[in-house]
């Protein structure tokens, strides 16, 4: 069950969510952004960091590279699809989930542990949770503040797809405390938190393992 | 200014010069003069310290390279080496804050890279002048943006620090980061450049004029009115150049493709190309016509000078040129063949198929002068130490509280560190708001230990002594979390050496370095030295910053941390007496206002006791915490305002809770826990409960109010507009 993990020039988290997978059985690839061709993958996952030097804006310049068009075809598809923060964003910049991210509301970058409580396990991220979950997983960004249209964020909540929501504090402004969303079909999800970062007891919480095993899982079902 | 000789506007003194003539038998032509200028700077030549260097001792079993490559390599068994260095970005940081301290990142990344490790993580310690001058804040804001801004983007976690702020450092802030990286055995690269016909290929971002300079005019200089025009010296970074770079690089070193490699930076071109074939005993033949330049027109002394970031020059065989240039093209990094390693001991350059430069490579490394500078006591000194602090019959210790703990450098320094990625690489076991960070390295059971410590007002009233107890409390810091001091690098920050006040500050910090890393054992891998942090004639205190590496084997599964205190834990005290020594304490500096006194000296006994008792300790107690600045008093607000909980302790005097005597730990314990040892004195202190941190007669302070006025001392400062 091979998950491909993309690295664009300035992807830097990419071997945290490999030794993550590892942790859980899954069988991860590191796939270079100027690879076409993903066929034999039964998902993919865009890692945090900075694709492209994040120069001109977040995740536009990731958008275009090679490998998107493979990734929009998996999406298209059925395949899974997880975007983590920079992936998150990169995944909204190439219109495969709504919304963008803008500057933390306190125009600073952000990394520590936040609360989060999983609101809807109608997506990949989080079929495998429980909605009321809270998640102890670290946040790390600085363009992590969600917005979107009224009318997109309306459709969002009312279909059940945002699927994880700040608890408590809202870190960053982001609308609606979203943290995590997916698309119409369940099969495209992005959060700004880290849940790779979460996984052993030694590095503090192990908070994250449920949602990656949500993706993990959601493999073997994959349609061809 | 203008009518000066060219050499003396690069920064050569009158006899400098004659040397230079002296080497070649001729007058330098411009681009030759270029070089020496930068390489016989102060900040490429050590030339005023180099002398005194010496004194440290890096000859223990485990040290693999020590002072002389780019970083100081030690080896952690199975395989496994660790490299570190220290650098200091000040004067760059004190001219252009965030490209600055953004440069200075970039800089000691590639220092580590440049050995064939990894680099895992980083830590910054940061001087600034007080937080109500609007300057500082700017410097503030700026320095730390410019970390964040590079540091997470390079995609290096940053760990932690430590930051000082006094008036001697208003106008010439101190940036010095450290860098850690790992790497197995097999991938350490040198930068001796080796056998002839061999080509350098430069790899990384284009050369500009940016940062032309840097090393000698602006590095290796006082500051004074009307220095704005040094901007331009300062270079512009670029950490996703630098990110592309160390992939590529770490690439060519799993597929053994490099035979060495030097990274470019204070002199740029000049330096990478000497250094490599001066330390093969080589020399080389360099086509500046073959440099991917940023922009046309530049002239041979710009394209040697030039200190545009982010660029390596490796040195390869010819057979295996194109597959490194292969490999580069994939990490969508450009790349030059620039030379040739030549037999003969010359470094010649060509630009336009002229001759423009032709030296002994070696010259410029290894013939810059050196310097045994006058050194006196200043005449200030004994007065300073007879100058003791008026101590009070007694002291509320809540109300005292309440004024350490609104100090920027004792409170809540999460300010800082939120802003730096230092998660990344899944390794972080103990993070920023501990006393030393604590690593894993993924796939055995060893951890990495690093403490980052300073006290410039310590060392300004006693050079050696605080220097000495420098090192024993970074010691300290990585026994709390299990690890052994293993190895050292420092960063010498110091005023102009010109003076021989100045001087006697070096010379009396060198000695006590020496003295106390030798009596825990530890090497002194490597370091860095920055004269010259004077503005308007004002010196600096002398600055030193010890980076203590800690090493375990097995590493603790659950180390210490400061927010593990419960209800019903005992507070034990681990170390030699104490309640005498208040010069340099924060109590005297923050409360009495006073500046003044002589440290008491460390007693490496008792150092090396409570060190090698708390590495022990730190493998069962749920916290454990050194005792520094502001005290026992200090030391136990930190717990219970991380823990969330109060406490009752039981102190009769109130000089035992805010003295900084040396060498003393605060263990956190449940009940049963056996503290029992034969060389470390133990005392019990207290219990963990209640709603306020009681000091019985002695007061008290609530501890919601002790964490308002801990979180906000800081920030309530930085949100003062710049």
């Amino acid at each position: 069950m091979r998950v491909a993990v993309v690295v664009f020039p300035g992807t830097n988290c990419e071997h945290d969510v490999v030794h993550a997978l590892s942790l859980l059985g899954a069988d991860p690839e590191l796939v270079w952004h100027r690879d076409e061709d993903l066929a034999d993958a039964a998902g993919v996952i865009l890692p945090g960091g900075f694709a492209h030097g994040d120069y001109l804006r977040t995740g536009a310049i990731a958008r275009f590279s090679p490998v998107m068009q493979a990734v929009e075809d998996m999406a298209a598809k059925g395949r899974s699809v997880l975007g983590i923060c920079n992936g998150f964003q990169i995944l909204c910049e190439a219109g495969l989930l709504p919304g963008a991210m803008v500057a933390n509301r306190d125009l600073s970058f952000i990394c520590r542990p936040v609360d989060l409580e999983v609101t809807s396990t109608k997506s990949i991220l989080t079929a495998t949770a429980t909605v009321g979950d809270l998640l102890h997983i670290p946040l790390n960004s600085y363009e992590g503040n969600f917005i979107a249209p009224p009318a997109d964020v309306k459709a969002l909540e009312s279909d059940h797809r945002v699927v994880l929501r700040y608890h408590g504090e809202n870190p960053n402004g982001s609308t609606n405390a979203i943290a995590g969303i997916t698309n119409e079909r369940g099969n495209v999800a992005g959060l700004m938190p880290h849940p790779e970062r979460a996984t052993e007891p030694v590095l503090g919480s192990t908070d994250g393992r449920v949602l990656l095993e949500s993706f993990v899982a959601s493999l073997a079902s994959v349609p061809a | 200014m203008s009518d000066a000789p060219l050499y003396r506007r690069l920064g050569l003194t009158d006899d400098e010069y004659e040397r230079v003539v002296g080497i070649l038998g001729r007058p330098p032509n411009e681009a030759e003069l270029a070089m020496y200028s930068v390489m016989w700077s102060e900040h490429c030549s050590y030339k005023s310290s180099r002398a005194h260097l010496g004194r440290f001792r890096h000859d223990q079993e485990w040290v693999v390279l020590g002072p002389g490559e780019n970083a100081g390599v030690v080896d952690l068994g199975d395989g496994w080496l660790a490299a570190l260095r220290i650098e200091s970005h000040n004067h760059p940081s004190y001219v252009e804050p965030y490209q600055g301290a953004a440069t200075g990142v970039g800089g000691i990344l590639r220092d580590i890279f440049t050995m064939g490790a990894r680099p895992i993580a980083l830590w910054d310690t940061l001087r600034f002048g007080p937080l109500d001058q609007p300057q500082n804040r700017y410097l503030m804001q700026g320095v730390v943006g410019g970390i964040a801004g590079y540091g997470n983007a390079v995609g290096v976690p940053t760990l932690g620090g430590e930051v000082e702020f006094a008036d001697r450092f208003s106008k010439n802030p101190l940036v010095n980061v450290m860098a850690l990286g790992l790497m197995r055995k097999d991938q350490l690269v040198m930068k001796a450049a080796a056998g002839a016909g061999n080509v350098a290929i430069l790899i990384g971002a284009s050369t500009g004029r940016d940062g032309i300079g840097g090393a000698s005019i602006l590095a290796s200089a006082s500051f004074a009115e009307g220095d704005e025009e040094k901007r331009p010296s300062v270079q512009v970074g670029d950490p996703f150049e630098e990110k592309k770079l160390i992939e590529a690089c770490l690439d060519l070193y799993d597929r053994s493709l490099v035979a060495a490699i030097q990274d470019l930076g204070a002199a740029g071109i000049s330096c990478a190309t000497s250094e490599s074939a001066a330390a093969g005993g080589m020399g080389m033949d360099v086509d500046l016509d073959a440099v991917h330049l940023r922009e046309p027109g530049m002239t041979a002394a710009e394209i040697l000078m030039s200190e545009s970031q982010e660029r390596m020059l490796a040195i390869v065989t010819p057979e295996k040129a194109e597959e490194v240039l292969r490999i580069t093209k994939k990490w969508e990094v450009e790349a030059s063949i620039i030379g040739k390693v030549t037999a003969s001991p010359d470094l010649r350059v060509f630009q336009s198929g002229q001759l423009v430069a032709d030296l002994p490579a070696a010259s410029l490394s290894d013939d810059a002068p050196i310097y045994r500078r006058p050194a006196a006591m200043p005449s200030y000194q004994e007065a300073l130490w007879a100058d003791l602090p008026d101590l009070p019959e007694s002291v509320d210790i809540g109300d005292a509280l309440r004024h350490l703990l609104d100090d920027p450098a004792l409170g809540d320094r999460s300010w800082i560190h939120e802003q730096y990625d230092h998660m990344l690489f899944l390794n972080t076991v103990v993070g920023p708001g501990n006393d030393g960070s604590l690593l894993r390295i993924k796939g055995t059971e060893k951890g990495l230990a690093v403490s980052t410590d300073g006290d410039s007002l310590r060392c300004y009233l006693d050079p050696e002594r605080g220097a000495e107890r420098l090192v024993f409390e970074a010691a300290l810091n990585v026994a709390v979390t299990g690890a052994r001091p293993y190895a050292v690098v420092d960063n010498l920050n110091f005023g102009n050496p010109e003076q021989p006040a100045v001087m006697w500050q070096f010379t009396g910090v060198v000695e006590g370095l020496a003295s106390a890393c030798e009596a825990l054992n530890v090497p002194v891998v490597g370091g860095n030295v920055s004269f010259y942090n004077a503005t308007d004639g004002v010196d600096i205190y002398p600055a030193p910053v010890v980076g203590m590496l800690g090493f375990c084997d097995p590493m603790p599964q659950r180390p210490p941390r400061l927010d593990r205190a419960a209800v019903g834990m005992e507070i034990w005290l681990v170390g030699p007496e104490a309640g005498t020594d208040f010069a340099a304490s924060a109590y005297s500096r923050i409360v009495l206002d006073h500046i003044g006194g002589r440290p008491e000296a460390a007693d490496a006994v008792s150092a090396r006791s409570v060190t090698e008792h708390a590495a022990r300790l730190a493998y069962s107690a749920p916290v454990l915490h050194d005792i520094s600045q502001g005290g026992l008093a200090v030391a136990i607000a930190e717990i219970c305002v991380k823990s969330d909980v109060g406490a009752m302790i039981d102190v009769e005097d109130w000089r035992l809770l805010l003295d900084e005597s040396p060498h003393r730990v605060i263990a956190v314990v449940p009940e049963d826990f056996d503290l029992a040892v034969e060389d470390a004195p133990v005392r019990r202190i207290g219990t963990i409960g209640g709603g306020s941190i009681d000091f019985g007669a002695l007061g008290s302070i609530d501890v919601t109010e002790a964490h308002h006025i801990w979180y906000h001392a800081l920030r309530r400062r930085l949100s003062l507009l710049a």
